[in-house]
């Protein structure tokens, strides 16, 4: 092909200036011509002549249409002269198909705004929290149908979140539990050994790991790997109107989603938590060995008559209300995901971060209860 | 205006064991509009991917534009892709993007193009698609399935290629919405001088803005030729395709067989 770049040569004419473009009018060439356009004076008529043109798209035919409206705008007008008929048609279509100046709205900004952003952001906040006791009281009032009307239940779908939740989290709960006991046992014993106190290192990991961090670093385990999976799977359906055809085929997202994962979390977690209590004191007894020369059945003598069984118990209590705590986050988040890949992402990290960050205040508000009530 | 821009000889494709096309041929020059029907899992959506070189064909030799497809070089796909637009089936639009910045997406390669101007050609395109000028700030999850297929339309002619393809654009629009694409696609064809490859079911678009039409059946191109030459094959597939109840009310007023 000869064709030219694009030209602009300017001619004065006695009454008008002349303009003559050539050459290519692509979209390569428009970003220059562009530029050389926004220079054109608007103080005489202006010819625009475009018999020399070689070809035209609509990003050139674009730049042609508004340098005419610019001039006729704000200067002596412009009129178009030498097109073909193919360009002329083309200039025809552009013209009309122009988008009427878009009103911008104005970003408003200032100190009544920032306000209002603060606002609008508290009551966020609280819609938020209702959303999720919304999505409590759902799971809750399809637990208590699945009760009544077992035949609705899913029992597959459980048997398969068991083993999602529950069975696959096994080792990286119990690892973590097995050296959270034995960097329990090493700090203790550091510091008891300067009151010759040793012994009571037994007791620190104990109660430390039946009652707290047992039950606590599981839920938060948990709530990073299950929160999230629960949301993206929930969140990929909604995205794909998968969950908006579930209903009309009259099949309950709660019943069918929400319930079967839930309850998995309601069965698993308290089981998790119970195997990161035994590989925690697994730990801790066996650095207590190496460290201190406590022997493993001195340690199980100390344990069983320096502890009190409460301790256990109340770890275990707090499990079923963190399980709770993780599928609703989870499900909620889920459902929010709109249409778009990124809302997905969003929401996944965001539940992670709602899951663990609620699972820890529980468990503040627990402590602060049971110390209340002197247990 | 003989030029051939596509030209594919001896193409053969398969999935595992199915062949989806056996030695299939065929040759579109510039500035013509090209329907492609055939039955539903023939192969269209197929050749068209393989066309533009997002299928590795088993056999054949493809030549978009003068250059072998698929690309061998990084540069050959850059140069290949500025010269073409596709719009998929399902519109394959970029979710988490707004529809204006789905169609700045093919304008961000030109060199130079300032913000603003990208701007004004991405709003320009989606006016010409036929959507209202707001719908340039939605997102593609809040557009109706007619108005995803317009912002696909708009963004496969962004950045003005020479050859379009267009998967089923009418499908899922109203009569109206589907005449109007037609004009639309008829008009873009004759003051641009693009080159349209059409996957279509729409027996009113194939009378309304085809040049010629290629039935795909049998696994390659059984036949090729105007809208009149296809009452005339003798294939039982052809003739039910063109000579059946919807064939005939679609046929323009005095365009007798
Ligand atoms: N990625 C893939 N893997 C395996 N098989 C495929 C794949 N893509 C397409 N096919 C098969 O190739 C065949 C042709 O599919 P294609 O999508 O081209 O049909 P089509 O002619 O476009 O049909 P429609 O009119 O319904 O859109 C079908 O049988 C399909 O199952
Ligand atoms: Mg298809």
């Amino acid at each position: 092909m000869t064709e030219t770049a694009a030209q602009i040569e300017t001619v004065a004419e006695d009454a008008a200036t002349r303009l003559c473009l050539s050459g290519r009018l692509t979209l390569a060439e428009v970003p220059a011509l562009d530029r050389a356009l926004s220079r054109v004076g608007a103080e005489r008529p202006v010819t625009i002549d475009l018999s020399r043109v070689e070809r035209m798209d609509t990003a050139g035919a674009h730049v042609v249409t508004r340098l005419e409206a610019r001039l006729a705008a704000e200067g002596k007008g412009a009129r178009i002269a030498g097109a073909s008929p193919a360009h002329a048609a083309l200039l025809e279509t552009v013209a009309a198909a122009e988008p009427a100046a878009a009103p911008a709205p104005a970003a408003r900004r200032g100190a009544a705004e920032r306000l209002a952003g603060v606002g609008r952001r508290v009551a966020g906040a609280g819609r938020f929290g209702a959303e999720l006791l919304d999505m409590l009281g759902l799971i809750l009032a399809r637990l208590a149908r699945g009760i009544v009307r077992p035949r609705e239940f899913r029992l597959t779908a459980l048997v398969h979140h068991c083993e999602a939740v529950g069975v696959q989290a096994v080792p990286i709960v119990a690892l973590m539990a097995f050296l959270i006991g034995i960097v329990l046992a090493f700090q203790g014993a550091t510091q008891l050994r300067q009151f010759g106190a040793e012994v009571f290192v037994v007791d620190l990991i104990a109660i430390s790991i039946l009652r707290e961090l047992g039950v606590l670093l599981t839920s938060i385990i948990v709530a990073g790997r299950t929160a999230s999976a629960f949301t993206a799977a929930i969140g990929s359906m909604k995205m794909r109107e998968e969950i908006d055809a579930m209903r009309t085929l009259g099949l309950d997202p709660g019943t069918m989603l929400f319930v079967p994962r839930v309850l998995a979390l309601l069965l698993m977690l308290p089981i998790l938590a119970l195997i990161a209590n035994a590989a925690g004191l697994v730990g801790g007894g066996i650095m207590a060995w190496l460290v201190l020369d406590i022997s493993p059945p001195m340690f199980l003598t100390r344990l069983v008559e320096g502890t009190d069984v409460a301790n256990y118990v109340i770890g275990l209590i707090k499990a079923p209300v963190f399980a709770l705590i993780i599928g609703v986050v989870g499900c909620h988040a889920g459902m929010r995901v709109r249409g778009n890949a990124e809302s997905l992402g969003r929401q996944t990290s965001a539940a992670v971060v709602t899951a663990i960050f609620a699972v820890i205040v529980a468990d503040a508000v627990f402590s602060v209860l049971f110390a209340e009530i002197g247990i | 205006m003989a030029e051939t821009v596509i030209s594919v000889r001896g193409l053969v494709t398969a999935f595992g064991r199915q062949v989806v096309h056996d030695g299939l041929d065929l040759e579109v020059t510039r500035g013509e509009i090209l329907g492609v029907v055939g039955g539903s899992g023939t192969g269209k959506s197929v050749l068209l991917r393989t066309i533009v070189g997002l299928n590795r064909p088993q056999a054949g030799e493809i030549e978009v534009l003068g250059r072998r497809v698929p690309p061998r070089t990084e540069a050959e796909r850059a140069a290949l892709e500025g010269r073409i637009g596709v719009m998929f089936q399902d519109g394959a639009l970029f979710s988490s993007l707004t529809v204006r910045e789905n169609v700045e997406v093919p304008l961000r390669r030109v060199t130079g193009l300032a913000p603003r101007l990208r701007r004004e050609l991405a709003d320009l395109k989606i006016s010409m698609a036929g959507l209202p000028w707001d719908a340039g700030g939605k997102y593609p999850s809040e557009l109706s399935g007619g108005m995803r297929k317009r912002a696909g339309l708009a963004r496969a002619l962004a950045h003005d290629p020479e050859i379009v393809f267009l998967d089923e654009p009418t499908a899922g629009l109203d009569p109206i919405g589907a005449a109007e694409f037609d004009r639309l696609i008829r008009g873009l064809g004759d003051s641009l001088g693009l080159t349209v490859f059409l996957v279509t079911h729409d027996l009113d678009t194939l009378h309304a803005v085809c040049d010629r039409v290629a039935v795909l059946a049998e696994r390659r191109v059984l036949v090729t030729g105007t809208m009149r030459e296809m009452l005339d094959v003798d294939h039982p597939w052809v003739r039910d395709y063109f000579q059946g109840p919807r064939a005939r009310a679609a046929r323009p007023a005095g365009g007798q067989g």
